[in-house]
C-alpha cells in the first residue's frame, strides 16, 4: 500500500469524499427516506401497512417464487458448471455465452417473451387451454420469469473455482474407484460450496427484487399473483405513500439480512480457502 | 458435508411447500376476477365485501373476488393475452373495446347494462393550494400569467387527455367555436405547464409532494384521494364546465362461459346499480348514474357543473377525437411544439 501513501494528500482525500458522498447521496439518503416514510406516523400504521392480508400474501408469493426459482437455478448452475469445466465438447463457448444472456437482455424484454409463448396469443396456448394449465398470469409464469433474470448468478459463481481447481483430485477419486456421485458429494462439493453459497445468495436477492419481467407476465392478481415489489408500487400508485414504504421496509430488511449472509460466506469462505492453502 | 448440503436443500424444499397456497380444490368457492383501474381499489374493496354478503344472503352461496388494478390501458391487455377476468370495469370505452376486438367480449356490450355500462362517472377538476391563494376559479384563470399548471402529458397518459379535452371544450364555448382561438388558448394554457409527467400519479406528486405548481389537473375522485392523504393543505375546485368521463364495465364472455360465472358477473355488475352499489361509488368519489343517488352526495360534487361527454358533436367520439388531437402530428403536437 506503499503507493497510497505517496499519493498527494489532496487526491486522497477529494477521492474518498467523493466516493462517500456518492454512496450517501445514491443510497444511504434514498434508503433513509424509505424508513422514514414508512415510520412517519409511528410503529402502528406500519404493523398495519405490513401485517395486511395482501402484504402477507405478496410476502409469502415473493418467498415462494424466490425459493422455486433459486433451487431450480441451483441445480442448473452446479450441472452446467461442472459441464463446462469438466468435459470437452461442441458448443461450450456458445453455452458459457448463452449463460450470460439474462445479463444482457432486458428483464420485460424476458417477461414478453413469456407472454408472447404462453399467453392467449402465443403458440402454446392451445396445448395449455386443452390440459386446463395456466402459466401466464400465475405462478409458475412468476417461478419462470424469476428463473430467467436470475439464471446466471450460480453458474457464473462456481464456473472460475471450478476451473481454477483443475480436475486432478476427481480424477484421483474416479482412480480409487468412486462413482460419479460419490465424486461429486466428497471430492468437488466442498471445494465449491462457498462459491455456492455465494451464488444463492446472490440469487436470492435479485429474485426478491425482481419486478420488471414479473409485471410483465404477473396480471397484478390480488392475493395471487402480486408479488411484493408490484404490490409496493400499485400501493404507491393507489395513493396509499405510507403503506406502500411500509412494505419496502420489509424488502430493505431483506436486503441487509442478504448483505450480511454475504459478507459472512465471503469472510469464512476466505478463511477456509487460506486454510486449504497452508 | 453431504449433510450439510441435504439440509441446505431440504430446507428451501419445506418451506417453499409451507409456503404454498393451500391447495383446497374441492371446497373452494367460485371465484370472480374483475380487472380494473387504478384508482378505483378503495372502492371495490368495499363494493366487493357489499355483493359478497349480497350474494350469500340471496343464494346460499359463497364466493371469492379477485381484483386487479393498474393502467387502464396496461390491464385491458393483460385480458386480451390471457388474464382471466370475468368482468373489466375499465378507465375507457376504447380499452373495453380493444378486448371486444381481441374477440373476448361481444359486440353491444355497451347495451349490456343501464347508462351505455357506465355505472358511475367522474370529471376533471383543479386541486389548488389551500386558501387558493391565486384565485382559480375557472379554466380561464389557468391561462392567467404566473399560474403554474401541472397535468400529465396526453401523449402518454390517458387521464391527460381528459384534462386537454376538458380545456377545450371550455374554449369552444368561450369563442363560440371558432378554432383557431381555441388553438390559442390551448396554446397559452400548456405555455403555462410546469412539469408535463409521463403519467397521473406522477402530476401528482409533483403537485403534493414537491409542490409545484398552483393548480393540478385531476380526475376528481384522484383529487379527492389526494387530498384524503394530505388534509388541510389543499381544496378542490370545480370549474363551470368540464368533460364527463365515463369509465365502463363489461363482462369478459369468453372467461365467464368457460369458467361458467356467468350469472354471477351478472349480477356482480347489475349490482354496481343498486342503491347500495352507488352510494358506495359516491363514498369513494365517483359520482352515481342515478341521480337520486347523486343528490346524496350534492355536498362532494357540484352537481350543477356542464358536462360535456366526448360523444359531443365537438369531439365526436374517442376515436375520431384521438385521432385529430393526439396522434403523431395531431392538434396537440402543434399547440405544444410552441410555432
Amino acid at each position: 500500500m506503499a503507493y497510497v501513501r505517496e499519493e498527494r494528500g489532496w487526491a486522497r482525500l477529494i477521492l474518498i469524499t467523493v466516493s462517500f458522498l456518492f454512496v450517501a447521496l445514491m443510497l444511504i439518503l434514498p434508503l433513509a427516506q424509505v424508513l422514514s416514510k414508512a415510520f412517519e406516523h409511528g410503529i402502528k400504521p406500519f404493523w398495519e401497512a405490513v401485517s395486511d392480508e395482501y402484504s402477507v400474501k405478496a410476502a409469502r408469493l415473493s418467498a415462494l417464487t424466490a425459493i422455486l426459482a433459486v433451487l431450480l437455478n441451483t441445480f442448473f448452475g452446479i450441472a452446467a458448471a461442472w459441464a463446462i469445466t469438466r468435459f470437452a465438447f461442441r458448443g461450450k463457448g456458445f453455452l458459457i455465452t448463452i449463460i450470460d444472456i439474462p445479463f444482457a437482455v432486458s428483464p420485460v424484454i424476458a417477461g414478453l417473451v413469456f407472454v408472447m409463448t404462453f399467453g392467449r396469443l402465443g403458440w402454446a396456448y392451445p396445448f395449455l387451454q386443452e390440459h386446463d394449465l395456466k402459466i401466464i398470469f400465475a405462478t409458475p409464469g412468476l417461478v419462470l420469469a424469476t428463473i430467467f433474470v436470475t439464471l446466471p448468478f450460480v453458474a457464473r459463481e462456481i464456473i472460475p473455482v471450478l476451473a481454477a481447481r483443475g480436475t486432478d483430485e476427481e480424477e484421483a477419486a474416479v482412480l480409487m474407484g468412486a462413482g460419479l456421485w460419490r465424486t461429486f458429494w466428497k471430492v468437488t462439493l466442498p471445494h465449491i460450496r462457498w462459491a455456492l453459497l455465494y451464488g444463492i445468495i446472490l440469487c436470492s436477492a435479485r429474485a426478491m427484487g425482481e419486478f420488471g419481467a414479473v409485471s410483465v407476465v404477473s396480471g397484478h392478481l390480488r392475493g395471487k399473483t402480486n408479488t411484493l415489489p408490484l404490490h409496493i408500487e400499485i400501493l404507491f400508485r393507489e395513493y396509499h405513500t405510507l403503506q406502500s414504504f411500509s412494505v419496502a421496509t420489509i424488502l430493505v430488511i431483506v436486503a441487509i439480512l442478504i448483505l450480511i449472509a454475504r459478507h459472512v460466506v465471503e469472510r469464512v469462505g476466505r478463511k477456509e480457502a487460506e486454510y486449504y492453502v497452508r | 458435508m453431504s449433510r450439510f448440503f441435504i439440509a441446505l436443500l431440504a430446507l428451501p424444499l419445506a418451506l417453499g411447500w409451507a409456503l404454498a397456497p393451500a391447495s383446497t380444490a374441492w371446497a373452494a368457492p367460485r371465484e370472480l376476477t374483475n380487472i380494473s383501474y387504478d384508482p378505483t381499489r378503495e372502492l371495490y374493496d368495499e363494493y366487493n365485501k357489499a355483493f359478497t354478503a349480497h350474494w350469500l344472503e340471496s343464494q346460499g352461496e359463497e364466493i371469492a373476488i379477485v381484483q386487479s388494478h393498474g393502467g387502464s390501458s396496461k390491464q385491458a391487455r393483460t385480458v386480451i393475452e390471457g388474464n382471466e377476468a370475468d368482468v373489466v370495469t375499465l378507465a375507457l370505452a376504447i380499452d373495453i373495446t380493444a378486448i371486444e376486438e381481441a374477440g373476448l367480449i361481444k359486440a353491444g356490450w355497451r347495451e349490456e347494462f343501464p347508462d351505455n355500462s357506465c355505472p358511475y362517472t367522474s370529471t376533471i377538476v383543479f386541486l389548488v393550494r389551500k386558501g387558493n391563494p391565486k384565485n382559480i376559479k375557472d379554466w380561464g384563470d389557468l391561462v392567467r400569467e404566473g399560474v403554474g399548471v401541472i397535468t400529465p402529458n396526453p401523449k402518454t397518459s390517458g387521464g391527460a387527455r381528459w384534462n386537454y379535452l376538458a380545456a377545450w371544450a371550455y374554449a369552444d364555448r368561450l369563442y363560440n367555436h371558432d378554432e383557431a382561438k381555441v388553438i390559442d388558448f390551448m396554446k397559452k394554457l400548456f405555455a403555462n405547464v410546469l412539469v408535463l409527467d409521463a403519467g397521473a400519479r406522477g402530476s401528482t406528486n409533483t403537485f403534493v409532494q414537491n409542490g409545484q405548481g398552483d393548480a393540478l389537473l385531476a380526475w376528481e375522485n384522484e383529487a379527492y384521494l389526494a387530498l384524503a392523504e394530505t388534509p388541510d393543505q389543499f381544496e378542490i375546485v370545480a370549474p363551470p364546465t368540464s368533460i364527463l368521463a365515463e369509465p365502463p364495465v363489461a363482462i369478459v364472455d369468453e372467461n365467464a362461459d368457460k369458467k361458467g360465472t356467468r350469472d354471477l358477473a351478472t349480477a356482480y355488475l347489475q349490482y354496481l346499480y343498486s342503491e347500495n352499489g352507488q352510494r358506495i361509488a359516491g363514498k369513494h368519489f365517483y359520482r352515481p348514474s342515478n341521480p337520486a343517488i347523486a343528490q346524496e352526495f350534492k355536498d362532494v360534487f357540484t352537481l350543477s357543473m356542464e358536462l360535456i361527454t366526448i360523444d359531443d358533436p365537438l369531439f365526436g367520439g374517442w376515436d375520431i377525437a384521438q385521432e385529430k388531437h393526439f396522434n403523431d402530428g395531431g392538434v396537440f403536437d402543434r399547440i405544444y411544439s410552441n410555432d
